[in-house]
């Protein structure tokens, strides 16, 4: 117990500086969702309840309003279903860095796997340097902190001015910052361009966020095929040497 | 709020864990073949960006392009502040104060 209590006060301390830029993203998004939930007449325990069941931002937005729409459960529930179905490949990138551990630690880190949290532990994981526990405690602290904006959304979210401070962009500009992380390889780059460029597309013509899903998965394979090719290895065996 | 609600928030969790859950539980115990962690490898390239473009270029519901747009010429800078720094926090707070600006003068 002694010997694991130092690890684990760095290890919540490098966690806790991780997280932050995931909570400054999360506050604004949870407060407004807190202010929407509370018009479409949800208490805060229904707000609380739905934060900490489900956590998982956009398909709470589509809930809420689907459910002030009069909508059947069951059709509230499919929905969420292919709205949060991108997950799946996030929690396969992550488990690539995660063999051997504890499958009951694994299963509490799968309940708090986010866009967020998922590409702040992925960026870490792949920089080295990264574990399990580590990864609980951004993940728990985005949680915890998307739980509370909602909440106090809901009883004062109508007080703080909309689109303050720029507040609006704080995503976007973490998603920036992830994704620049991950340009590597000339390889990357070319998979993220077909990617950003596919789904802008699909996006067009499909609604909801079915494009992201199949925009990822057309171009990781396109990516894995063109791998294959002499260019792309020779690029990344100097690149890899350049590290 | 409907009687159901609770229901209908548990079976909405039920399915969101699931996804998140199945990778995380069954494949850390495989050692998967190499294309398929090459494949991996390039998902969060990919997803990132293809949650990105979307984001700064679209609009509306059904969405159509618009290139005019604080969103898309902000994260120019934000982009380069990133690469030039590499740190997240700062390039969260750069990229919101360039945002901003750049709403109050448009």
């Amino acid at each position: 117990m002694n010997e694991n209590s130092i690890p684990f006060a760095q290890n919540l301390r490098q966690g806790l500086k991780a997280a932050w830029p995931i909570c400054l993203g999360y506050i604004p998004i949870g407060l407004a969702f807190g202010v929407l939930a509370q018009k479409a007449g949800m208490s805060w325990l229904h707000i609380a309840g739905m934060s900490a069941i489900v956590f998982a931002g956009s398909s709470q937005f589509i809930a809420v309003s689907m459910l002030a729409g009069g909508a059947a459960g069951l059709a509230i529930v499919v929905t969420t279903f292919f709205v949060n179905l991108r997950h799946v490949l996030m929690s396969s990138s992550l488990s690539v860095w995660l063999p051997n551990e504890h499958r009951g630690n694994l299963s509490i880190l799968a309940y708090t796997v986010t866009d967020e949290s998922f590409a702040v532990n992925y960026t870490r994981f792949l920089s080295g340097n990264w574990d399990l526990q580590r990864s609980q405690v951004v993940n728990l602290t985005a949680y915890i902190a998307w739980i509370i904006s909602t909440v106090v959304g809901g009883f004062s979210g109508h007080l703080i001015p909309a689109h303050s401070f720029g507040i609006d962009y704080a995503l976007i500009a973490m998603f920036i910052c992830l994704l620049s992380f991950q340009l590597i390889s000339r390889l990357v780059v070319l998979t993220a361009v077909v990617a950003g460029l596919v789904s802008m597309i699909l996006s067009l013509y499909i609604a909801g966020n079915a494009h992201v899903i199949l925009a990822s998965v057309f171009a990781a394979t396109v990516g894995v095929g063109l791998g294959k090719l002499r260019y792309f290895r020779k690029k990344s065996a100097t690149e890899q040497k350049g590290l | 709020m409907p009687e159901a609600y609770l229901s209908i928030v548990v079976a909405m969790g039920l399915v969101t864990y699931i996804p998140r859950w199945l990778p995380l539980f069954f494949l850390t115990k495989y050692s998967l073949p190499s294309w398929f962690k090459e494949w991996l490898a390039l998902i969060p390239g990919a997803i990132l960006s293809a949650l990105l473009l979307p984001a700064l270029v679209t609009v509306g519901e059904p969405r159509h392009l618009v290139f005019m747009r604080p969103e898309l010429w902000v994260a120019i800078p934000t982009f380069v502040f990133a690469i030039a720094t590499k740190s997240l926090g700062g390039t969260v707070v750069v990229g919101m104060g360039l945002y901003w600006i750049v709403d109050k003068l448009f």
